[in-house]
């Protein structure tokens, strides 16, 4: 039987990023994924005839471009195209939209609140301010505060740097920005319903909390913390739907010699004297090599496939009560034609090609948060509705589109049981319907509709209550305390295992740090040569 | 409900369809959302309009506010450095606005157009730090940039064009000064202000009478050489009266990011329009600390030797390698009317002092080919071009 150096658990983009860097290094690395097709919460799947879904994640700024250039993924076919503007639709008749242009997107603005769209100007730049803090450690190990080992003093300092170079007033923006609700900071800019709406979206995503909930501000941090070819906050469409991602990673992995093998779900990961072996297959095999890295979220890992003997028992405590909520849906629709929206003007280049929302008041999106807390979906969701295949030429027959809808709030159980097909229905129907409030000829354009609860996302990929992120991403689970305090250097409590998925620094999206960061950790526990990027700089 | 629709595109001044006739060269670009003329027919023969005859600026799309109510001046002189009390009504007073932290937010000019009611223009949006400045006052502050049409006009025989227009008032009307002239059965306001340091005017208007305006001011002017013109004339004849740019010589505060990049009005040479004398206004603490610790920085005029434009140059101070960096060129020219190499730029203190000399590290390109040059230059303290006629009153017809 032969034996590899590495075995990644997963190959989800994390999985695969870091098993590229470390074929990179010479190592001789496998990647085992349970289904039977790769890429996780980043793929693209034909589940009606000629359409492509990406049926998790849908669009594209997070993914490092340090990786992107340094695994030369514009070879493996990996090409991102940006896109923008957003619409909100409004329960008067009237819409929000915003665009890609500054001028235009000032002018409509104004056309609600003057006020608003020069307080827009001042909003932007004190979150760039924050995003710009933030980017610095993206690729980089989160320091350990508590050690005293030369890199960790030196990564500690660079990090207490950038702050003090914020200055005195700025650094207590800073860190009442990190814990502060999307709500609060919003208010401090703009006076709008409809506009404090638009942006609150980005504080919410896959996350089980309000828009007034403490913490929701980094969140929206998250979302405008990526780039398209250096425009920060930018968004794009993976030609070929968010599958590209993955599979570039993938043709870079295979290109430096690793092997990946699908329909190869691991069922335990083997330890022995507190090192780890290898790991057991669902099939009974196993497959032994010195060091395992696992793409699974650290509950699944060390919870599901594990033995608790094997781990300390605070930490193995931390890890149980990791948080890691299920709030997100998806609905994945093929459609026979464009939908008209007749709130926007004939022509208008929002039709398709910017994010929809339908809903416009913090009073709703809060709402919308009630009915989670409840153990239920939201009855009046926040969609955040994309058509990418009116960008993307690849992703339908030419005049058909693919319509991606992202469903905020739905449970991962409902009421803490399982859901029933019933309810799987409703939900379905209650985003279909709330569209349809703006689309007359929406319904009428389905061909096929593939819903996703957090349930069905568990099942399918193996994330926790189909966490979007594997873990919220709130100030006591970022930085030095992700996943848990002590272990945020990708390393767990077994000699030889690994953490190199979306539980781990910097977090959830795709993003590939995570698996390139537990890479470059590896390969100094190793002693190989790093092959993982340092952060372009940003000054 | 019919859809609402917003031009998603640029907008057009409503001096456009005459500006678009006299365009030959189709190179606009973005000011606030509208297209401006960056040449019309020859960039070099529209600089010499300004300062041979009389150029003809489109500025409509500068933000305009319209300030009123019973407390416009506690709140005018809350908001700005320099003291309003002393704008009279019928003034024009150039002005500074910084935040909390005394850096500059924007410069603009501030016109008295009647007893308490006021006009503030200013090349970025402030709508939210003028609301939020009102805290405390009874005054209404009103965006109005689309409901006045306005264009500069500028150079030596302005004053006999907008004679010849039948303009009255002229002969008394000061640098800094305004009069409301009735014409077209509407008012049109004149200052005598602008951007050019020549002698020149503003011309203020409903927007339905603009190209009633703009016919009557070209026909006025034909036999005094008036000539439409666009941004980039006018940025030359900016850079020689030593007026700042912002984004160029200056940031606005709520458009910067990196901790360090903003200035205060003392960094940029605009002591003159700080009043500690008055109460408070904003940004006053953190300016009587600076005044008292010291800058960090100060806005340079410099002559330079040669003829090299020192576009983008390092500066490095006045000792025997001339190694020490002390800041960087932030606009440049070779000035045409002062035969002169002139540039603005920023040095770190106590470096800079007028009559200080300064090395300016020169890059140049001949033929594709880059050379290198170190060039010796003198911080000056006055404009390098300040024409006698720009204070005459009356002016002379030249
Ligand atoms: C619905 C949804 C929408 C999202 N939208 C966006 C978006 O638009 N933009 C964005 O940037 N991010 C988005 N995200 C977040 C982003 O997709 C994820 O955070 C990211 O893809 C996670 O990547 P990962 O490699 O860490 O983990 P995963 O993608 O979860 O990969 C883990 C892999 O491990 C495999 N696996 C699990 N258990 C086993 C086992 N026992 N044995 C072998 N293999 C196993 C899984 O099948 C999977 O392939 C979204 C996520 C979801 C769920």
């Amino acid at each position: 039987m032969k034996k590899y150096d590495a075995i990644v658990v997963g190959a989800g983009h994390n999985g695969l990023a870091n098993a590229a860097f470390l074929a990179k290094a010479g190592m001789d690395v496998l990647c085992v994924e349970k289904n039977d097709y790769i890429g996780g919460a980043a793929v693209s799947r034909e589940l009606y005839q000629d359409w492509k879904y990406s049926n998790c994640s849908y669009v594209c700024s997070l993914l490092r471009p340090e990786i992107y250039r340094n695994l030369e993924l514009h070879k493996h076919g990996l090409q991102i195209t940006p896109y923008g503007g957003s619409v909100q639709f409004m329960e008067n008749g009237d819409y929000f939209g915003s665009y890609h242009d500054p001028e235009a997107a000032h002018r409509e603005m104004a056309r609600h609140s003057k006020h608003d769209a020069d307080a827009y100007t001042r909003y932007s730049t004190d979150t760039m301010r924050q995003c710009r803090l933030i980017r610095n450690f993206l690729l980089r190990t989160a320091p350990d505060p508590t050690s005293f080992k030369p890199r960790d003093i030196k990564e500690l300092m660079l990090l207490g740097n950038k702050f003090l170079e914020l200055g005195e007033d700025r650094l207590y923006e800073a860190i009442r920005f990190w814990t502060m609700s999307v709500a609060d900071y919003l208010g401090e800019y703009f006076e709008t319903d409809v506009i404090k709406t638009a942006l609150s979206g980005s504080g919410i995503i896959g996350t089980a909390l309000g828009i007034h909930s403490p913490g929701t501000a980094y969140v929206l941090l998250h979302h405008y913390m990526g780039d398209v070819d250096g425009n920060v906050g930018s968004w794009g469409f993976a030609r070929g739907g968010m599958g590209a991602v993955s599979n570039a990673l993938a043709g870079a992995l295979q290109s430096y010699g690793g092997e990946i093998r699908s329909e190869s779900g691991v069922d335990q990961i083997i330890v022995k004297n507190n090192r780890v072996q290898g790991v057991a297959l669902e099939s009974g095999e196993e497959i032994y090599a010195p060091v395992v890295v696992s793409n699974m979220d650290v509950k699944r890992t060390f919870l599901n496939c594990m033995d608790e003997k094997d781990l300390p028992a605070s930490f193995y405590n931390r890890i149980k009560n990791f948080k890691i909520r299920g709030s997100s849906g998806k609905l994945n629709i093929a459609l026979d034609g464009m939908p008209t929206f007749p709130a926007l003007p004939p022509g208008s280049e929002l039709i398709g090609h910017a994010d929809m929302h339908f809903i416009d008041s913090m009073e709703r999106m809060e709402r919308a948060y009630d009915d989670w807390k409840d153990g239920t979906w939201s009855k009046d969701p926040y969609i955040d509705c994309t058509i990418p295949s009116a960008v993307d030429p690849t992703m339908t027959p030419p005049g058909k589109h693919f319509m991606s809808c992202f469903v905020q709030y739905c449970p991962a159980q409902i009421e803490g049981r399982a859901w029933t097909s019933e309810e799987r229905d409703a939900f379905t129907k209650s985003v279909i319907d709330q569209i349809s409030n703006y689309s007359p000829d929406f319904k009428d354009l389905i061909l096929h509709v593939e819903t996703r609860t957090p349930q069905d996302i568990e099942d399918q990929i193996g994330i926790t209550e189909g966490n979007i992120f594997h873990g919220e991403l709130t100030m006591d689970q970022l930085l030095f305390n992700r996943p848990v305090p002590g272990y945020a250097q990708y390393r767990a409590p077994v000699n030889g295992l690994y953490m190199c998925g979306s539980s781990t620094h910097p977090g959830g999206g795709v993003m590939a740090a995570p698996g390139a960061n537990a890479a470059r950790e590896i390969l100094y526990d190793l002693k190989l040569k790093n092959t993982v990027p340092e952060n372009f700089g940003d000054d | 409900m019919t859809p609402v629709s917003i031009n998603t595109g640029r907008l057009r001044s409503p001096f456009y369809p005459r500006l678009a006739e006299l365009d030959s060269l189709n190179t606009w670009h973005n000011w606030a959302g509208y297209s401006s003329a960056e040449a019309l027919y020859c960039e070099d023969m529209e600089y010499f309009a300004i300062r041979n005859s009389t150029g003809v600026f489109d500025i409509t799309p500068m933000t305009k506010y319209r300030i009123t109510g019973p407390d416009a001046l506690d709140y005018l002189n809350r908001l700005v450095t320099r003291d309003m009390r002393k704008i009279k009504p019928g003034r024009v007073a150039y002005a500074i606005w910084c935040d909390d932290q005394g850096q500059v937010i924007d410069d603009g000019t501030i016109f008295h157009l009647r007893e308490g009611e006021y006009r503030l223009c200013s090349q970025e949006r402030h709508l939210a730090w003028l609301t939020t400045a009102a805290i405390g006052f009874d005054v209404t502050v009103k965006e109005e940039t689309a409901e006045i049409a306005a264009l500069a006009v500028q150079g030596p025989t302005s004053y006999s064009v907008l004679k010849n227009m039948g303009i009255d008032g002229l002969d008394s009307l000061k640098p800094f000064g305004l009069i409301h002239h009735q014409i077209f059965g509407t008012e049109l306001m004149v200052s005598r202000t602008g951007f050019t340091g020549d002698l020149g005017y503003e011309l203020w208007i409903d927007p339905d009478k603009a190209i009633d305006l703009w016919d009557a001011l070209f026909a006025a002017g034909k036999l005094h050489g008036i000539q439409a013109i666009g941004t980039h004339a006018l940025d030359l004849a900016r850079k020689e009266a030593g007026y700042l740019a912002p984004f160029e010589d200056f940031l606005p505060a709520e458009t910067t990011v990196r901790t360090g990049r903003t200035r205060s009005p003392l960094e940029i040479g605009m002591e003159w329009l700080v009043d500690f004398n008055k109460d408070n206004f904003n940004g006053r603490r953190a300016l009587l600390k600076e005044k008292a610790e010291g800058s960090t920085w100060r806005l340079v005029k410099l002559d330079i030797e040669g003829n090299k434009t020192a576009d983008h140059s390092y500066i490095y101070a006045d000792d025997k390698k001339n190694s020490d960096e002390i800041g960087f060129i932030t606009s440049a020219a070779w000035s045409p009317v002062c035969k002169q190499n002139i540039a603005l730029g920023t040095v770190r203190t106590p470096h800079g002092k007028p009559g200080d000399n300064v090395w300016v590290e020169v890059y140049y390109q001949r033929e594709m080919h880059w050379n290198r040059v170190m060039a010796k230059a003198t911080v000056v303290d006055k404009p390098f071009w300040f024409p006698a006629r720009r204070g005459m009153t009356p002016p002379a017809p030249f």
